[in-house]
């Protein structure tokens, strides 16, 4: 337990450090953009092809309930709801903690086994103005632009299901999902929940990997850790996150 | 200013209530080859770590151009290591820049040179550890030896007073080792440094060092240079350098009756 609470004091300072340290990934912004490439870019085939297929059985999914109701014209509405309230920053926060997060653990957990990090350290550079900072921005910039793909992708998945396929209107579609989804209430809350997944996800990952035992069993653990303490925090964020924003 | 640049004084650390080091006192004059020998364990490598100012003394200080190093804070720390440049045992490369832009680390990071500059300057040393010709390789192209001199250069990069070698002859073949022991003592006189080499390679240590500390059981066992070191009556010295199998430091690891153990059903 006590270990537990020392990990967590020491990733909040890890956190604080961070932002502390940020300016250098601002100043030299080619640093975090090539962090952008690695865990946003990269994270691009498996956030498309989960959305597509996310998109589609949600529209399967839904018209077999909601034409029970005579209320398959909703059909465009729903998929879209369920995707830029929930889906999309969630599903899109757990696949980044199973893409990138792990490659990021491993990668700052490695630099540590090979003394990179003490090399540098030893250079008088900062490892965490240096190596952190910009993954950590990389991170907070890539994911809700993912998330934002996410739905979009996922939205035209569940079109191709109910209209060519099922042979819901075209229009009650397009039409009932622009009436129905507020920019707001609906999409504003889903970019704010995929920043706070954002930096959860990427924090946990960059802690993880500073963190790690200098071994390949250490590195191992902490990636294993980073999946599964990434996607418990941001299931409990999202509830938290979702009744906070009902009752406001 | 003192002739040391480095100087150990009373020096304890210790962690998880062991004491690593018991009150060492160690001197390293400017522009001199000084070695820290022991056996494996022996808190060679955190020595190193202490005069980086990694760690912290429990007690005691360490020194480095006249400054406490363990009083400094981060900014005061990082103005010292910008007068040190470290060989870590296994190169510590970045993996994912390649030679050139290794040895281009420190000054890109460190200093507002153009790039035009930066691009000679890289060359140069990486001509003087002769692998101009290898600088657009990545280091998993390098050999373990290439790798070494590679990080030689770019722990030269910046010109500094003290070079620190971490066990810079391990795991490498006789060539390899011949080569990194003139550089290390060509490089010290050439830039007028002082190295502080930790090794337990006693016959190439002995052929570069002006002067070795012998560390044993967490103090200075014995000093002086390798040929009184060579010549020297304590049995642990005597052992060391000399290769022997048994002595003060026992081939066995403690345990008990052999017989009673073997014929035990289980460990």
């Amino acid at each position: 337990m006590i270990a537990r609470v020392w990990r967590l004091g020491a990733g909040a300072r890890l956190f604080f450090l961070t932002i502390i340290y940020s300016g250098e990934s601002f100043r030299r912004f080619h640093l975090t953009l090539r962090e952008i490439y690695f865990t946003g870019v990269m994270s691009l085939l498996i956030i498309i092809v989960s959305a597509f297929f996310v998109g589609m059985v949600l529209a399967l999914q839904g018209y077999n309930t909601l034409q029970k109701y005579g209320s398959s014209e909703a059909i465009g509405v729903l998929v879209a709801l369920s995707l830029v309230r929930e889906l999309g920053p969630v599903v899109t926060a757990l696949l980044f903690a199973g893409r990138a997060g792990t490659a990021i653990t491993a990668e700052i957990g490695l630099m540590k086994t090979t003394e990179q990090l003490s090399a540098m350290e030893m250079m008088a550079v900062n490892p965490i103005a240096r190596v952190v900072a910009p993954r950590f921005w990389a991170g907070v910039i890539s994911m809700p632009i993912l998330a934002a793909l996410f739905s979009m992708v996922g939205v035209l998945g569940g079109y191709l299901v109910a209209v060519p396929l099922i042979g819901v209107d075209s229009g009650a579609f397009w039409s009932q999902m622009q009436a129905n989804v507020d920019v707001r209430a609906d999409i504003i809350n889903g970019v704010i929940k995929s920043v706070v997944f954002a930096v959860a996800c990427t924090m946990i990952a960059l802690f993880e990997g500073f963190d790690a035992p200098p071994t390949a069993e250490g590195v191992s653990h902490a990636t294993t850790r980073t999946v599964v303490i990434s996607s418990l925090t941001v299931l409990g964020l999202d509830f938290v996150l979702t009744s906070f924003m009902m009752v406001v | 200013m003192t002739d040391n640049i480095v100087e150990i004084d009373n020096l304890s650390f210790g962690y998880k209530g062991r004491l690593l080091h018991k009150g060492i006192n160690m001197a390293f004059p400017r522009g001199k080859v000084v070695a820290i020998m022991g056996g494996s364990g022996s808190g060679k490598t955190t020595l190193l770590r202490l005069i980086g100012g990694q760690i912290k003394p429990t007690q005691g200080e360490v020194r480095v151009d006249g400054m406490v190093v363990h009083e400094q804070d981060r900014d005061g720390i990082y103005q010292l290591r910008r007068k040190m440049g470290m060989l870590f045992q296994h190169g510590a490369l970045f993996t994912d820049l390649s030679t050139f832009d290794n040895v281009a680390f420190p000054m890109r990071e460190l200093t507002d040179l153009p790039e035009s500059m930066i691009k000679d300057l890289v060359l140069m040393k990486l001509n003087a550890v002769g692998l101009r010709g290898a600088h657009a390789l990545m280091p998993t192209e390098l050999s373990g030896g290439m790798a070494r001199r590679v990080a030689l250069a770019r722990a030269i990069a910046l010109d500094p007073c003290i070079i620190m070698y971490d066990e810079p002859f391990a795991g490498l073949d006789p060539i390899s080792m011949g080569v990194i022991c003139d550089l290390i003592r060509s490089l010290n006189d050439a830039l007028g440094a002082t190295s502080i080499i930790v090794s337990h390679d006693v016959k190439e240590t002995f052929l570069i060092a002006d002067y070795v500390y012998f560390v044993a059981d967490g103090v200075v066992a014995a000093e002086g240079t390798p040929h009184d070191l060579m010549q020297s009556p304590l049995p642990f010295v005597h052992q060391f350098v000399h290769g022997e199998k048994d002595g003060p430091v026992p081939f066995h690891y403690p345990a008990g009756n052999y017989q009673s153990e073997l014929l035990k059903q289980r460990l």
